[in-house]
């Protein structure tokens, strides 16, 4: 009876899953293998290597930002997770509040932010950080040249996406059983190897679904690089705006150059989760 | 742009067969599709009042997203003001309905130079709405050389201070422009060596923007750029360093125009909506919330002295004679402008 009731209350999410997910995905590998006329083609793919560069930078750049949102949101996580009740609420709110304002608008607002005349440089020249500065080192600069360059793209990206990395490594950190810990601190293990032998391990499939979901909507963000970027680097999601958006509409190239991309992060993280998997039995033991 | 994830949005109702333009079936009302910020829209309430026909009201941010988002076939819609460039396409295309000239006594009051356009040269689809020209805005405070041409935006020695359009047909137009060829050219070699000046450009650009050219002229964080007159109006209100140039080699006239694409389920109310348009009371509203040029010639008899004798908005004709607008390019030359284009942007 009881199984049978949670079947009809899965319907609608098994509805919203079909029309939603599967019907598009569908289309997207019906359009990436058909010309516009609709005969069966192989040319969106047998050109891709064109966009070898753009594939590169945009899997660079999403490496790079996933791994500072790791190496900033594992000491973070593993802190709050150790911390007490009202530390943690407190801390909670903090990173989720970003979050309720939307996208765009924090985008734009590190526009301002970085900007050579942004409120970050006035903000130094008003105190005189760079008498300072060209003062200790011999320079002449008014201001940091920041915006418009890859690693802007990049703090967009990590500042965008951090609260995903956090959030599932400390979920997993706050659940170790506080009695493993206590075990073998009693074989004599001290805090580091605590850390190294026990708590890192099993917080690794926390790590592993941060780094999904950081790199997962970092390869493919596309408003970023406009904004913070200043349109001087491409990445795969401005590729496949452009096929929509462009000079040429062309929606066959814009699913062949998407369903390359899911592919290839398919067998990324196909590789990752093998390299986790003897962790998460680990887990459940 | 902040709109284009809504159009993405949209297209991917159009592909799983959603709709979006909201109900067409019943007979009192009017779906109307236009630019954002484009309209006064207090004057819809005027309309309803004056037709009993209610309208239904949504935006798109570029040619591009409109293009798109019919040929994605979601949604619905009786009116539409896409450009002098993308009306010849979708023309071409069969995407648009003849207008009924009859419905749209008004159309007499638009700017006989403005009628039997490149774009349709028989005037059966289109009513113009607003026109203007692309020319360089700049800050008279950071510019120190005379500005009159297109060489300000290829001048190393505004290394970092200089914008440039980011997408394909302006931005390459204005290096076609500047080598002296035709916006519309269709030589490969001209497009490519168009491109080949906007690489060289790349390494004293500050960076590609569109409407973002508001806040970093208007604040100072860069010193020169092209952009539309009508927006140079808005932003000369709040800084008053810019100053406008439309260059000595010509540049970018267009036209958008009121257009009903094919099978619209309310033709007759959307032409009573373009005739509507074309009141002087409705022109006018709308110059006043816009700042764009209107084709009306009652509208611009009825505008303030210094507004229709703004050479910003109502260039002298000899400078129009200058002008140039886009036409729509054969598909092969479109695909070369996005191959070149991301040849320039993957440097």
């Amino acid at each position: 009876m009881r199984s049978k009731r949670n079947q009809i209350l899965a319907v609608p999410y098994v509805v919203w899953m079909a029309v939603f997910v599967v019907v598009p995905l569908l289309l997207i590998v019906v359009y990436a293998f058909t010309t516009k006329d609709g005969s069966f083609t192989l040319a969106n793919f047998s050109t891709m290597n064109q966009y070898l560069g753009v594939f590169g930078n945009s899997f660079f750049l999403a490496l790079v930002a996933t791994a500072i949102c790791i190496l900033l949101g594992y000491p973070l996580a593993y802190f709050l997770a150790r911390s007490g009740h009202r530390m943690k609420g407190v801390a909670m709110m903090l990173i989720m509040l970003p979050m309720w304002m939307n996208f765009l608008l924090r985008t734009y607002s590190w526009m301002s932010l970085l900007e050579d005349t942004g409120l970050i440089n006035r903000l130094l020249q008003s105190i005189r950080f760079f008498d300072l500065w060209n003062g200790i080192f011999g320079t002449n600069i008014e201001f940091f040249h920041m915006i418009n360059t890859p690693g802007a793209v990049v703090l967009g990206m990590v500042y965008n996406f951090l609260p995903f990395m956090v959030l599932p490594i400390f979920s997993v950190i706050e659940k170790i059983d506080s009695r493993v810990i206590e075990a073998a601190q009693d074989l004599g293990a001290n805090s580091r190897r605590v850390f190294q032998k026990v708590v890192f391990p099993l917080s690794l499939p926390g790590v592993l679904s941060g780094i999904t979901m950081v790199f997962i909507p970092s390869v493919s963000t596309f408003v970023i690089t406009k904004l913070l970027g200043g349109g001087m680097t491409m990445m795969l999601g401005d590729l496949i705006e452009m096929q929509f958006l462009g000079a040429a509409y062309n929606p066959h190239l814009g699913s062949a150059i998407s369903l390359v991309m899911m592919i290839v992060v398919l067998i990324c993280m196909a590789v990752m989760n093998r390299f986790g998997e003897g962790e998460e039995e680990a887990m459940l033991l | 742009m902040i709109l284009s994830v809504a159009t993405a949005l949209a297209l991917m109702a159009g592909c799983t067969g959603g709709g979006v333009g909201g109900d067409t079936a019943s007979a009192g009302e009017v779906n109307v599709y236009n630019w954002g910020e484009y309209i006064d829209e207090s004057i819809f309430a005027d309309f309803t009042a004056q037709t009993g026909i209610k309208v239904n009201y949504n935006v798109y941010p570029d040619n591009e997203s409109l293009y798109s988002t019919l040929k994605g076939g979601g949604a619905e819609y009786d009116v539409i003001i896409p450009s002098d460039y993308m009306i010849s396409r979708m023309i071409e295309e069969d995407m648009l309905e003849k207008l009924d000239f009859n419905n749209i006594p008004n159309f007499s009051d638009i700017d006989p130079s403005l009628k039997d356009p490149d774009y349709d040269p028989t005037n059966e689809y289109s009513v113009p709405y607003m026109w203007g020209t692309v020319g360089i805005i700049y800050n008279t405070a950071k510019i120190d050389k005379p500005v009159t041409g297109w060489s300000s935006l290829f001048d190393s020695d505004y290394k970092g201070q200089i914008l440039m359009f980011d997408n394909s047909r302006d931005g390459i137009g204005i290096a076609l422009k500047y080598l002296g060829y035709s916006y519309n050219t269709t030589d490969e070699a001209q497009i490519q060596e168009a491109v080949d000046l906007l690489i060289e450009q790349q390494s004293y650009l500050q960076g590609y923007v569109m409407d973002q050219i508001f806040d970093k002229l208007e604040g100072g964080e860069a010193a020169i750029g092209p952009y539309y007159a009508g927006d140079f109006i808005t932003m000369h209100e709040s800084n008053p360093d810019l100053a406008w140039c439309l260059p000595e080699e010509g540049s970018n006239i267009f036209v958008d125009a009121m257009c009903i694409p094919k099978g619209a389920a309310n033709k007759t109310n959307a032409e009573a909506f373009i005739n509507f348009m074309c009141t002087t009371d409705a022109g006018l509203a709308n110059c006043k919330a816009i700042g764009y040029s209107t084709p009306l010639l009652s509208v611009k008899d009825a505008l303030p002295d210094e507004v229709k004798n703004d050479p910003v908005a109502y260039p002298s004709a000899e400078a129009l004679a200058r002008c140039e607008s886009f036409t729509n390019l054969p598909e092969n030359i479109l695909a070369l402008y996005d191959s070149e284009w991301l040849r320039l942007k993957t440097q």
